[in-house]
């Protein structure tokens, strides 16, 4: 998995010419596991939307060293996806087999099977026919993570993964990622719990629209950088933020 | 009167009524589908919007065919809902402006215009035809006009029903793993514009798009998945055409209205004794009880 690098030159990726990311270069090294994390605002899932190509940076490059789409799976933020849509547990699933699918391919039965393990190793056995409608929050979580394992890819980011489930749900799909992790792949998560960071990723990335330290997280998460960070979000935030400060870390 | 003269005599005496009945299956084998699809993509209102908008092309394809001719407004009226769709898409990217509120503008300004080109040229009888169809007077060539845009429909929506149905569900996973998101859209798009010019001379722009929106609004009471929700606003567009065709032929009912008052009156019976049905949500739920 040499390969799995994602590579940033001085990226500035803005909407409507305000920018929501500035001057950032770096590495995401193959097979490490990074945390982004900053206050509310700072560019985080902006960047992950840039490093799948969803946005196109407005100066600098991103370098993806060939990577296919395919070797790159996202997970969305829970928002972004409609919840109530009329869809089965296991067709969520099956998306997930869509390298091999394709758009417009038949699944395969390899590819069904498999989507039957994924969902026994994330705890929903048998749930298949189940709509996803029917679901609590962590377990239409633990599905998304399913059509993840399904997607076997070699970089893997997830937007806010833990937001709004509960504990339990939480640790086992921590587990998965650390497992993801061990086999090699290269994690990528934007987390606003500074402690679990700082339990789980050996990598940090904090972000304040520009960046403010990226390295291992024990250097990276110090105090100076958080307050660092946190001036720059009061600085954007001046107009909006009426009601004092907010705690970054009650996420 | 027996069943048989009730339900079958009208349309084995009368060809005009065979040709409505043929052109309300079409319709509702194209419009199920895709009501379906545009409810789920919450633009039930965008597709009300998209028919009127179609409204000042077929008007102007009435001025150069110089009468009530479907191809030569069906192709006008293609052209100006693919483009109100386009522009509106394009306005509410580069402006404040929300879709809808952008799609809300371009359609008024369409519609006054529509109404405006028809009334200066042709006469009330036009202008009722246009803004409310005249499914009795189907004749072959629209019937092969609306069978090739149902057939059309239909092919294309199996060959995109994956990545459509992903786009909607999750918008972030598509442009993920295949970068497309906004082709799949604008071919439904454009998908929604062809079924509205085929229900145009049927049920005219103010009503083409009762058998796409009420039908899906039905399914939706009813089922759980998308293929049953399908099926289900299918049969409820073909049948309303079935009984709304046989209701205003006893009746001497205007055909087009009865056949969107049917759609209704199964929409109000589902709201009545559906599954989530306001009824049964006012009743005691069995699960709680003990």
């Amino acid at each position: 998995m040499k390969q799995a690098m994602i590579r940033l030159w001085d990226v500035t990726i803005a909407y409507d010419r305000h920018p929501a990311v500035q001057h950032l270069s770096g590495v995401f090294a193959p097979s490490s596991m990074t945390a982004i994390t900053g206050p509310n605002g700072a560019g985080k899932s902006t960047l992950l939307k840039a490093l799948i190509g969803e946005l196109a940076p407005s100066s600098g490059s991103i370098e993806r060293q060939a990577l296919a789409p395919v070797e790159i799976a996202y997970l969305p933020q829970a928002a972004e996806i409609d919840r109530h849509f009329p869809m089965t547990v296991g067709d969520t699933v099956l998306l997930g087999a869509w390298r091999q699918s394709g758009a417009f391919g038949s699944v395969s039965t390899a590819s069904a099977m498999e989507a039957h393990r994924a969902l026994a190793v994330v705890g929903l056995a048998d749930f298949e026919r189940r709509s996803i409608g029917s679901l609590s929050a962590g377990q239409f979580q633990r599905v998304l993570f399913a059509r993840l394992l399904l997607q076997n890819a070699k970089i893997i980011l997830l937007d806010e993964p833990f937001t709004a489930i509960d504990a339990r749900t939480m640790r086992d799909l921590l587990g998965l990622v650390q497992c993801w992790h061990r086999e090699g792949r290269t994690v990528i998560a934007v987390l606003h719990d500074l402690d679990q960071v700082r339990a789980h990723f050996p990598e940090t990335l904090l972000l304040a629209r520009e960046m403010i330290a990226w390295g291992p997280t024990a250097t990276t998460l110090v105090p100076p950088n958080l307050r660092r960070a946190q001036l720059m979000a009061e600085q954007w935030n001046e107009d909006t933020d009426l009601c004092g400060t907010r705690d970054r870390n009650a996420a | 009167m027996s069943v048989y003269q009730f339900v079958v005599a009208p349309f084995v005496d009368y060809g005009f009524l065979r040709r409505a009945l043929v052109a309300c299956f079409a319709l509702g084998l194209g419009s199920g589908p895709i009501g379906v699809l545009l409810m789920l993509r919450r633009m039930s209102l965008m597709g009300d919007a998209m028919s009127h908008s179609v409204l000042p092309g077929a008007a102007i394809g009435f001025l150069v065919a110089g009468s009530l001719s479907l191809p030569a407004m069906g192709l006008g009226g293609l052209i100006a809902g693919l483009s109100v769709a386009v522009l509106s898409g394009f306005v509410s990217r580069s402006t404040p402006l929300r879709e809808d509120a952008s799609f809300a503008s371009f359609y008024l300004a369409s519609l006054a215009l529509g109404v405006l080109i028809v009334s200066t040229r042709g006469s009330n009888i036009d202008l009722l035809h246009v803004l409310f169809g005249t499914i009795l007077g189907i004749d072959a060539t629209a019937l092969y006009f609306i069978g090739g845009i149902t057939s059309f429909t239909i092919a294309v929506l199996a060959v995109i029903y994956r990545p459509l149905v992903v786009e909607c569900f999750d918008p972030g996973f598509l442009r993920a793993v295949a970068g497309r998101g906004s082709l799949y859209h604008f071919l439904f798009l454009f998908l929604v514009v062809l079924n509205l010019v085929a229900g145009f001379q049927a049920l005219g722009t103010l009503m083409a798009v009762g058998l796409m929106m009420l039908p899906a609004t039905v399914a939706q009471l009813w089922a759980r998945t998308l293929p049953q929700m399908i099926a289900i606003a299918t049969s409820t567009a073909t049948a309303s055409g079935f009984i709304g065709l046989i209701v205003s032929y006893h009746l001497g009912f205007a055909s087009g209205p009865t056949i969107i008052l049917m759609a209704s009156l199964i929409y109000a019976a589902s709201l009545l004794v559906g599954p989530s049905s306001a009824i049964r949500r006012a009743l005691p739920r069995p699960r709680l009880a003990g």
